[in-house]
């Protein structure tokens, strides 16, 4: 049997080269059997398929399928021809050349799990992005990438309840609601996880009360800077010290691309860091460009805990020769099944890859200039929105990075409402908070990074000031 | 080479001998230039700094590397050419990973701005071609699956088997029976995931072993059922590539005991079109999108692992589902006993475009023409290792036909040459290809699994056929040569000892210098 068309006609789809019914009949005669079906004989008639599946008719030529999917994406309004203020996990940040040309190679965008000495290069190119992580966070170990930031925190606190015996975590209640539904799923039924209260003024965590919550029972406390909601948590070092008093861990999810300026975490006490990649030099793709990761210390009892590969450099047969290859293989489900810790598979190597060619693009200089524009540029924007009746930005009293919280309730105007009609106005405003952080009523998270230059910034707030204008 | 003698390829990898990126920096170069911040700006709010607490600044730049932008992409170029990509090479050695053709056309569309350039929250106006899609591929595997609704939030096949495991326990939690159903049962032939992922929601996890046949052995299965059964999950066919016919009374079995059935479809590449998952009896299962729908491997992600579920547990998958209501698609919140989340947003888009746009490249007699090439091209291969390499046979040599691929073994290569499959596969990396043995436990003896998909014409399996054949004479003729290899790669074999001891491990470059002087 082979495609055929509807007037009956034979296809051979570019696609499968023995499509060719010549061929296929010599690999029978080869093979020794009469046809395909007799290959399947192992499949009881009753289990195979006899209906037929409901798929539109083929686009066999490369340009009506071309076609039919770009009409399909033409219904989509980019943020390249609208002005993108929003973040929450996924933000708009520029993509130097170098990182497309690097991620759209075939050679890496189409291996796998070729050996240390035929893929070397996607090896070195790992070991690479795990070395230029680790010199952002400032720790010695860093995993090849997991799928995102959520999972990268949820394995953090795994980790942190194996190392510490223990299964009671503590999370920021600031935290992404996207990442914490992430860990709940990922804890649930092992792992207790309770949230901790914030300060109502500043956003920051209440120590009061995560003293209050805090016990032997706690394997780790989990929170994030900058917060999802953009301020800074300053306490990092107080947070630390608290959950260290008990012999827990302190995990922090970070932004990296706010290490240029801020601190990394394990300068006030983290021992566990975690975060995602997709801000650097990764394209938002609908939420397709988040890649986790995870550093550590280089501590034996943190490093046999990690569930990711973790590519290390080695000596090879030739003096002089450097060599790849996994770091403690038996920690993993491919070696121990339900030993392993946890399991590991397919994730998000590409991505890792292509945050590697980023950091070194950037170098040191580059990351402290993009993290000071973009705090320059959020705190413009904080400035000129907050000349808008009715507008408060930032809802928090904190330093805050990339984002930031605009407070509309003053403004009688619901944020659905605001958004819908800045579309107008070819924009896309801040995430809605109003479901997700009921306490803050009408407000919205708005992200500012280095793409939005002035003119971006003053056209926002002047088609916000005409939209709440025109509702008084 | 058509219709002639097939020449061994003479065959020498790039070798760049590559620093590490550190080894190139030099003090003030830039790879590239951020957007200045405007004068007005500047004026405004000053440096942007000063509002952080003393204790939170950086005082000392990361040691990134400083590299000029040129030298960072030969740098990488130099690494790609290191790395013998599906695309270069007749990668049929890969088996159980579905090493297939990605189309070109497919990377094009998924470089679109308006796949690239788009943000999850947008509102539902804005990103109507990107929801649509979703769900007309959901619509396309329910077809191909029988399942009645898929989510494509799980980034890979592991994080899919992951999500199966919980929608099995939030159901069994929902009716009461969390505590007591605490069992999942699976195969060891099925991969490592199936029973690593259960551990991590704290499952006993108990491993069937095959028979004689290679298939799943279904008295260890009635033995292994009880009340606190919780489900099953499976791969069929297994990496052997034998197929259990027998797998519908294995769900029924399950499901007598109120277990659930799960199918690890990862790689479907041998029945699709031919059998479908519901008819089974399984309850729930996933598709790799990465692999039997063709978008690319990357390295090992971005990827999916689309998870399709029956009536039944439609009310469990993670949020937010995508749907359409005759006008308008839509993001679905609202499902009572959802798990959550097992991933930020919806999946990773321009995997989910590519599958989409494989299928309709394709269409229903296309995808069936896929799974039948790949079943003629394995049964070919096998034919051709059993009829003409020496020292290599079949696992399971009972069951004679294969589906997809074949999990084959060098025992008796080994036991007559001392050559292991781990030699041979160093070897065939010296011609321009690659060869894998198999997931651990290694229950057949030094394994090599082959999995022809469907993408490979009858000329590509007779060059990776031929030079698998001159191997293993060599092996035989002159076994220290194929022991010592690889000679023709980027680099030779490594030395694995470091590797494995904490006081030389080195993950980061930071690390090794901190302990490199040890290994003096």
């Amino acid at each position: 049997m082979v495609i055929k068309k509807r007037n009956g006609e034979i296809v051979v789809h570019p696609y499968i080269p023995n499509s060719v019914p010549e061929v296929q009949e010599e690999m029978l005669r080869e093979i020794g059997v009469r046809d395909i079906e007799e290959l399947y004989s192992d499949i009881p008639e009753e289990l195979k398929f006899k209906g037929e599946m409901k798929l539109p008719e083929p686009l066999l030529s490369e340009y009506a399928l071309k076609r039919h999917v770009k009409e399909i994406l033409s219904k989509n309004r980019t943020c390249d021809e609208n002005l993108c203020f929003m973040g929450g996990g996924c933000w708009p940040h520029y993509v130097p050349a170098l990182c497309d040309e690097i991620s759209q190679r075939s050679e890496f965008l189409t291996a796998y799990a070729g050996e240390p000495w035929e893929d070397h290069g996607r090896w070195q190119a790992l070991f690479e992005y795990q070395s230029l992580i680790a010199e952002l966070v400032d720790m010695d170990v860093v995993n090849v990438p997991t799928y995102s930031w959520g999972q990268a925190a949820a394995t953090s606190l795994r980790m942190a309840c194996r190392i510490t015996r223990r299964d009671e975590v503590i999370v920021a209640d600031t935290i992404s609601p996207e990442r914490l539904a992430i860990i709940r799923n990922y804890c649930k039924p092992v792992v207790r996880v309770k949230l901790a209260k914030h300060d109502p003024e500043t956003g920051m965590m209440d120590l009061e009360n995560l003293k209050s919550m805090i016990s032997r029972d706690t394997a780790a406390i989990y929170f994030e800077n900058p917060s999802y909601l953009g301020f800074i948590e300053t306490h990092g070092g107080d947070i630390s010290e608290i959950i260290h008093e008990v012999d827990g861990l302190s995990v922090v999810g970070v932004d990296p691309i706010s290490l240029g300026v801020l601190v990394p975490p394990s300068h006030y006490g983290a021992d566990i860091v975690c975060g995602d990649l997709q801000p650097l030099g990764i394209h938002m793709n609908f939420g397709g460009g988040l890649a986790g990761f995870i550093a550590t210390s280089d501590e034996e009892r943190y490093v046999m805990e990690y569930p990711s590969r973790l590519f290390g450099i080695t000596k090879t047969t030739v003096e002089g020769e450097y060599g790849f290859g996994d770091v403690a293989f038996e920690r993993t489900s491919f070696a121990k099944r339900e030993k392993a810790k946890e399991f590991v598979g397919t994730a998000a190597a590409l991505w890792g890859i292509t945050a590697g060619v980023y950091l070194a693009l950037m170098g040191p200089k580059g990351m402290w200039e993009i993290g000071k524009t973009i705090m320059q540029r959020s705190q413009y924007a904080m400035k000129e929105l907050s000349r808008i009746d009715g507008v408060r930005a930032p809802r928090f009293k904190a330093p805050h990075f990339k984002e930031f919280v605009v407070d509309f309730n003053d403004t009688g105007l619901s944020v659905r409402d605001i958004n819908k009609r800045l579309i107008e106005y070819g924009i896309f405003g801040g995430i809605d908070l109003s479901r997700d952080f009921p306490k803050l009523g009408e407000s919205a998270l708005y992200c500012v990074t280095e793409i939005h230059t002035k003119e971006d910034i003053d056209r926002l707030t002047s088609a916000l000031g005409q939209i709440i204008e025109s509702k008084r | 080479m058509k219709g002639g003698k097939i020449k061994i390829r003479d065959f020498h990898e790039a070798k760049w001998d590559e620093p590490i990126i550190f080894e190139l920096s030099r003090k003030g170069e830039r790879g590239i230039l951020v957007p200045e911040v405007e004068k007005e700006i500047e004026e405004a709010v000053g440096d942007g700094i000063s509002v952080l607490p003393e204790h939170m600044i950086r005082k000392e730049y990361p040691a990134l590397p400083e590299i000029a932008q040129v030298r960072v992409l030969r740098h990488f170029l130099r690494l790609s050419q290191e790395t013998l990509g599906a695309t270069i090479n007749i990668d049929i050695g890969q088996g159980t990973c579905t090493m297939k053709y990605n189309p070109i056309i497919n990377e094009i569309l998924a470089k679109s701005p308006e796949v690239t350039e788009i943000h999850p929250l947008q509102d539902e106006d804005t990103v109507q071609g990107a929801l649509e899609i979703i769900y007309k591929l959901d619509l396309f595997l329910r077809e191909i699956s029988g399942f009645s609704k898929f989510t494509f939030q799980p980034g890979g096949g592991s994080h899919a088997i992951f999500t199966i495991i919980s929608i099995i326990e939030a159901y069994h939690r929902l009716n009461g029976e969390g505590e007591k159903r605490n069992e999942i049962i699976t195969t060891l032939l099925s991969h490592p995931s199936n029973a690593a992922a259960p551990a991590v929601k704290g499952y006993k996890v108990i491993n069937l072993y095959p028979e004689e046949d290679g298939r799943p052995d279904i008295e260890a299965l009635k033995e292994a059922v009880s009340e606190h059964t919780a489900g099953f999950i499976v791969t069929n066919p297994e990496d052997t590539g034998i197929f259990n016919p027998r797998i519908k009374e294995f769900t029924d079995i399950v499901h007598e005991v109120g277990g659930i059935c799960a199918y690890d479809q990862a790689n479907a590449n041998g029945i699709i079109g031919i059998v479908r998952a519901v008819d089974c009896g399984f309850d729930l299962g996933f598709f790799n999108l990465h692999k039997t729908f063709s978008s690319p491997h990357g390295c090992g992600g971005p990827a999916v692992g689309a998870v399709g579920v029956t009536e039944r547990l439609k009310d469990f998958l993670p949020v937010p589902t995508v749907e359409f209501d005759g006008k308008k698609y839509y993001l679905n919140y609202d499902i009572p006993h959802s798990i959550g989340k097992v991933r930020e947003f919806y999946g990773v888009f321009p995997v989910i475009l590519r599958a989409y746009a494989w299928i309709r490249s394709l269409g229903a007699e296309g995808i069936k023409e896929v799974a039948r090439v790949a079943v003629l091209n394995n049964n070919y291969v096998m034919r051709k290792i059993l009829e003409e390499v020496k020292g290599a046979s079949i696992s399971f040599p009972k069951t004679r036909h294969r589906l997809e691929q074949v999990r084959y073994s060098f025992e008796k290569l080994k036991k007559d040459t001392g050559v292991t499959s781990e030699d041979v596969i160093r070897r065939m990396a010296d011609f321009g290809f690659h060869l894998w043995t198999s997931h651990h436990p290694w229950i057949i003896p030094e394994p090599f699994t082959i999995e022809p998909t469907e993408s490979y014409s009858k000329d590509d399996l007779d060059e990776y056929l031929t030079t698998l054949k001159k191997v293993v004479e060599e092996a035989y003729r002159d076994p220290e040569k194929v022991k010592n290899a690889p000679y023709n790669c980027p680099i030779h074999n490594i030395d694995h000892e470091p590797l494995e001891d904490p006081d030389k491990w080195a993950i980061t470059w930071r690390a090794y210098l901190k302990k490199h002087k040890k290994w003096e």
